[in-house]
């Protein structure tokens, strides 16, 4: 089937500003938005810019706006979006070619929540141990990739760069409700102050974008309640 | 002129093994890491079912059974005192990961869960053993978000989305690397005591691949270049169960579940061919098994596909047929729900990508290519080798797929890559940090930049007549129907005349974007002259073996050949082309036997 795709295009080199470009394509109904990008630059305009890896949504490189909604571009296929698709760099981020943004902010909001785990505990010689059920309770938020596709879907991150958003709250919660973790509270003491999870207003565009189906905003929201009330179950 | 930069210790690659050599190294001298990516969108994020250990958390294991079946599973071409030291450091390197706080699965008890996995038996009853401790189905994802994660604890120095196109080697040891900065375009010269290469493998070279787009060979193209040799290159693993035509991974572990294969009479065929533990049998004999069924008419519908069955029904119906048990010794018994819990990336990608519900449908599968045994030639220690009597060349190391040990002979089990990844890559960072604290910078070339650039210009010279995807595609559908899971003299010769074809070609590409920043067509184009080289040298390798062994299965020469191919190849490339030489296999303990599942 024919299909129409639009990209939002910037060349720092060459433009002033950024432009849309239209492709015409033959395409599959199974053929990733990723294919289509790849068709274009491997056989239109090379010039056309991305970051992309492993082509099955887990290297978390490509997440891009598909028809307004943050997506992974390997994980959405022509058949769910239908033949006229337009491809825009996620927002709140500075473009620094066509699809690829400065993710130097987002790493920095990783870095600042601790996000590595710390136990006070001496190691024992073989594993420690954690039953099946405090494994779980932490699972959700274990399969986060770092694609930023929650973060800068949020407007409290487009209205404010110093939110920590979404993704680097998830990252702290996996460490926090770890039961072999003793670090809980100093994350909490960060995601208390002011860039932390009170700039949350609960709009869930986090946990419609995110590709891994994480409950991001269930997440934040038991932050909120374990700095309320100190309560960490 | 280019950008210098001055570290003791250099790591090339920000995947597990170039994280977990980070880690080591930068606790006794001064290191960076340079990675094309971004270090968590390296490839080791996609490894599913798990890593390879005798824990014996579930049952009675052993580091000696380890041992053992991974020496059959390499086919007798694995190096029998590396796979020994792997396998034994499997133990206290897996409870260290933990240590990191990884999130593996729990038994009942809260230790680490283990699965099966193909290959890997109980060596008194030949049955298979749980070995495999596993993160649901993203274990690669946990260990590559874990040392990532201390990596940031420990404030690890980073250079993301720093191309390596040269490494400044020669015999007496090495001087540095050169590299492209992908947001600018500059050159950087990065002057070192040490390198380590972990730059992963190049899977890109086959049409069908579970690998990423970034799997294009860089670490070893780099290392023909300056006439260092390539060890096994004919060996590369096609994984049984990828996505049809998509080439994405279904783990082994859907089989270690209790999934099955099965053709288009609806039957269970592995137990024709491996009598004991069926379909978990090493992943050669399985995609040899698939091919055979495919070409007797037996794909599904007569196609080039078969069906890879985990709805509980049929999980159920053969796990009581072959008398599975749990650990209890209760029978194997399993619902949907259970199914969707170990494995919910597996199901999520079929639902995503095939429209398939794997608890209600069975799943259309291919062999993928998949892992590359061969590599970079090193010892255990992770020192790169320079030559068949195995000198060294001081300060260079490699560890993980880039890699051969060679701990995985003529085919991986699996399991064993992220295994792989985690010792060796630690005894890359230990080794070379104690290497820079006893030695001097070498002096750099007096213009060290100088093949980098010449390469470039050469890219952007070409008169456009040809285009870097169409050489590409061609490349990989050449190595597909002639360098994969069964080869024949006439298919791997033309694969041989085409690649050295392409090659010619290479020389006349265009390259569209004349600019510098994020130059990704610059990049592409680059990356396939590395996939160019690495498919000449594995066609030419695997050419030369008139015998089948593991992944290298020849239709003309069905049989394994001890007399004259118990070796390993090590091809050179020069401007003649390649040159072959052999250096023997280390056998410690076990003579070859068939090997038989």
């Amino acid at each position: 089937m024919e299909v129409e795709l639009r990209v939002r295009r910037y060349n720092p080199e060459v433009d002033q500003e950024a432009h849309y470009k239209s492709y015409s394509l033959e395409a599959e109904p199974n053929d990733q938005v990723l294919d289509l990008l790849n068709q274009v630059k491997w056989y239109q305009d090379g010039s056309l810019s991305y970051r992309r890896s492993c082509a099955h949504g887990v290297c978390g490189s490509d997440a891009v706006r598909i028809n307004g909604v943050n997506r992974l571009a390997c994980k959405v296929l022509v058949r769910e979006v239908g033949q006229k698709i337009t491809v825009e760099p996620i927002l709140g981020m500075r473009v620094e070619k066509d699809l690829i943004v400065d993710m130097d902010p987002f790493w920095e909001h990783y870095r600042s929540v601790m996000p590595y785990f710390v136990s006070q505990e001496q190691e024992p010689e073989r594993e420690r141990i954690q039953s099946a059920e405090q494994r779980e309770r932490f699972d959700d938020t274990t399969k986060c990739i770092l694609c930023a596709a929650c973060t800068t879907s949020c407007p409290s991150f487009w209205a404010d760069e110093d939110y920590v958003g979404p993704a680097a709250i998830v990252q702290a919660h996996r460490f926090i409700y770890d039961s072999r973790d003793t670090a809980a509270e100093d994350r909490l003491k960060i995601l208390a102050e002011q860039r932390g999870v009170w700039r949350c207003r609960t709009v869930f565009n986090c946990t419609v974008a995110c590709p891994r189906e994480i409950k991001v905003t269930q997440a934040i929201g038991e932050i909120k309640k374990a700095i309320a009330t100190g309560d960490l179950q | 002129m280019a950008i210098h930069h001055q570290h003791e210790v250099l790591i090339v690659g920000g995947g597990g093994a170039g994280l977990m050599a980070a880690l080591y190294a930068s606790r006794g001298a001064d290191t960076a890491v340079l990675t094309k990516l971004h270090p968590v969108r390296s490839h080791t994020g996609a490894a599913q079912g798990g890593v390879g250990a005798a824990l014996g958390s579930e049952e009675e294991d052993r580091p000696e059974w380890h041992t053992y079946d991974t020496v059959k599973g390499s086919d007798f071409l694995g190096d029998q005192d590396a796979i020994l030291f792997m396998c034994e450091e499997a133990v206290p390197t897996v409870y260290e990961l933990e240590h990191m706080g990884l999130p593996f699965n729990r038994t009942p008890e809260g230790k680490i869960a283990q699965r099966y996995f193909g290959g890997h038996t109980n060596n008194d009853s030949g049955k298979p053993v749980r070995r495999a401790a596993y993160a649901a189905d993203r274990t690669g994802h946990m260990i590559l978000q874990t040392l990532y994660q201390q990596c940031v604890k420990h404030e690890v120095a980073f250079l993301d989305e720093f191309q390596v196109m040269d490494v400044l080697v020669g015999d007496k040891g090495v001087a540095g690397v050169v590299a492209v900065e992908l947001a600018t375009g500059e050159l950087h010269v990065f002057h070192s005591k040490a390198v380590i290469f972990t730059s992963g493998g190049w899977g890109r070279v086959w049409e069908i691949t579970s690998n990423a787009h970034s799997y294009t060979g860089d670490g070893v193209a780099m290392t023909l270049r300056r006439g260092l040799p390539a060890e096994d290159m004919e060996f590369f693993q096609f994984h049984p169960t990828g996505i049809y035509k998509m080439g994405i991974l279904i783990t082994e572990g859907v089989r270690g579940e209790g999934g099955v294969l099965i053709n288009n009479e609806g039957e269970r065929f592995m137990d024709r061919y491996a009598p004991t533990i069926k379909d978990l049998a090493s992943r050669d004999v399985v995609s040899r098994a698939m091919y055979l069924e495919m070409r007797d008419g037996r794909g599904i519908d007569g196609g080039r596909y078969l069906y890879l069955d985990v709805r509980p029904e049929i999980v159920n119906k053969y796990a009581e047929m072959d008398g599975r048990t749990r650990p209890d010794g209760s029978p194997y018994v399993v619902t949907g729900e259970e199914i969707l819990a170990k494995l919910p990336d597996i199901i999520d990608f079929a639902r995503t990508y095939m429209a398939v519900d794997p608890i209600t449908q069975p799943m259309p599968v291919q062999p993928t290519a998949h892992y590359a045994m061969g590599g970079i030639p090193t010892n255990f220690y992770g020192e790169v080798i320079r030559d068949e009597q195995n000198a060294i060349i001081p300060g260079f190391y490699a560890a993980g797929e880039v890699a051969c040990v060679s701990v995985h002979g003529a085919n991986r089990l699996g399991t064993n890559s992220l295994l792989d990844i985690i010792v060796f890559g630690r005894e890359c960072g230990r080794r070379a940090a104690e290497y820079a604290n006893g030695a001097d910078y070498l002096p750099l070339p007096s213009d060290p930049e100088d093949m980098v650039r010449k390469q470039l210009a050469d890219l952007r010279a070409g008169d456009g007549s040809e285009k870097v995807a169409t050489l590409r595609r061609e490349m990989q559908e050449v190595m597909f129907d002639h360098v994969s899971v069964f080869r024949m003299e006439e298919g791997m010769s033309q694969a041989v005349e085409k690649v050295r074809e392409l090659k010619e070609r290479f020389l006349k590409i265009g390259v569209d974007d004349p600019g510098n920043t994020f130059n990704t067509d610059q990049l592409e184009a680059w990356e396939l002259g590395c996939m160019l080289d690495v498919a000449q040298v594995t066609a030419v390798s695997a050419l030369q073996r008139t015998e089948s062994r593991g992944a290298h299965a020849r239709e003309d020469y069905p049989k394994r050949n001890d007399q004259d191919w118990l070796k390993h190849t090590m091809a050179y490339q020069d401007e003649s082309g390649v040159t072959l030489r052999y250096k023997p296999v280390t056998i410690t303990k076990w003579q070859p036997i068939e090997r038989v599942y």
